[in-house]
């Protein structure tokens, strides 16, 4: 169905709905790309896979323009300060994508430095599996985000990240 | 050629550190020194100063824990790797140092280039080395704690990558 179809010279929709489908087509991504995920990432964005299919193609390198986080590589203790830090300069309503095993688990990096995952520390929408993933994972992570925004849900609001208890701090 | 030339620097050193070189081997045909503790210094700007030897560059420092290791003189070792451009030589000088206050003289008033892997070992065995000018860790945090690659240390940590006080959510 084209607009031009239509007789009438406008469409009656909620306001909500316009929003959503604005938010949901122009994604503008903050890469954190620390590892050999954003080899990857940067391979989605590039000609072949083409991640401006998906209105995702704007990457943000200030996290104040930008309202999707890619986390993809391995966050260690000396980083992960930083990685909230710009999560927190990021403007509501905002989405996380943790790619990759390292981002998600820690991956083979079971070590002293290594965070075991950045959802002990942020709150992740969309986990990408693989080591590292194919660019076609990045889309499809795309697209669930989009799916998410679509369904009015962000996990930056509703979930606090989990901190183990038997780590508190002690002074 | 090199053979002849491990003959010269073994006469050479034996005869002017005489008592304080604790023990010369040599290993696929390179030499290795153990020297005293308050003796680094001054072993290594002879081999740097003298005409003949000339062991004008600092390859690398590093460190060891010899934790529970059959025949070892002591808990730590600090090992110099040295080459000379004008002979094409290498010369490989230990110290060992003692469990309780590992501390050494610094090599940074002989090569610059001395100061970074000293921070390096400061960082990772806890060994001080006196007149560094900016005896600091290297690349754990600074309010880490522990010295990771001493034997004793689990390699999992003792819980510094599930600990950041300042950066959890509350609300």
């Amino acid at each position: 169905m084209g607009l031009e179809e239509i007789q009438v010279p406008f469409v009656t929709t909620t306001l909500n709905a316009v929003i959503k489908w604005g938010r949901k087509n122009s994604l503008f991504p903050m890469p954190f790309g620390v590892a050999c995920c954003a080899i990857e990432m940067m391979s989605t964005l590039a000609s072949r896979f083409d991640l401006a299919r998906f209105g995702a193609e704007v990457i943000r390198f200030s996290p104040r323009q930008a309202d999707l986080m890619i986390v993809s590589g391995r966050i260690c203790i000396k980083t992960m300060p930083v990685l909230y830090n710009i999560w927190e300069q990021m403007p509501e309503p905002k989405w996380c994508i943790s790619m990759g095993a390292c981002a998600s688990s820690g991956g083979l990096f079971d070590t002293y430095t290594m965070v075991q995952g950045v959802d002990r520390f942020i709150p992740v929408d969309v986990y990408i599996p693989g080591c590292p993933p194919r660019p076609e994972s990045l889309i499809d992570a795309v697209m669930k985000i989009q799916e998410l925004i679509d369904k009015g849900q962000s996990k930056s609001k509703s979930v606090r990240p989990k901190i183990d208890s038997k780590y508190e701090y002690e002074i | 050629m090199s053979d002849a030339l491990n003959t010269i620097i073994k006469e050479k050193i034996t005869a002017k550190f005489g008592e304080h070189v604790l023990e010369t081997t040599e290993f696929r045909g390179q030499l290795a020194f153990t020297v005293k503790q308050d003796r680094n210094c001054e072993i290594a700007e002879f081999l740097k100063t003298d005409p003949d030897l000339a062991y004008d560059y600092l390859e690398d420092i590093c460190g060891a824990d010899y934790l529970e290791y059959e025949g070892a003189k002591d808990r730590f070792c600090v090992i110099y790797q040295f080459y000379s451009f004008k002979n094409n030589h290498r010369v490989r000088v230990k110290v060992f140092l003692p469990e309780k206050n590992p501390s050494l003289d610094s090599l940074t008033c002989l090569w610059k280039s001395a100061g970074f892997p000293e921070r390096e070992i400061y960082d990772m065995y806890g060994i001080t080395f006196r007149n560094h000018p900016d005896m600091r860790r290297l690349l754990m945090p600074d309010d880490f704690g522990s010295n990771p690659l001493r034997k004793d240390y689990p390699l999992k940590g003792k819980g510094e990558r599930d600990r950041f006080p300042k950066y959890t959510v509350d609300d």
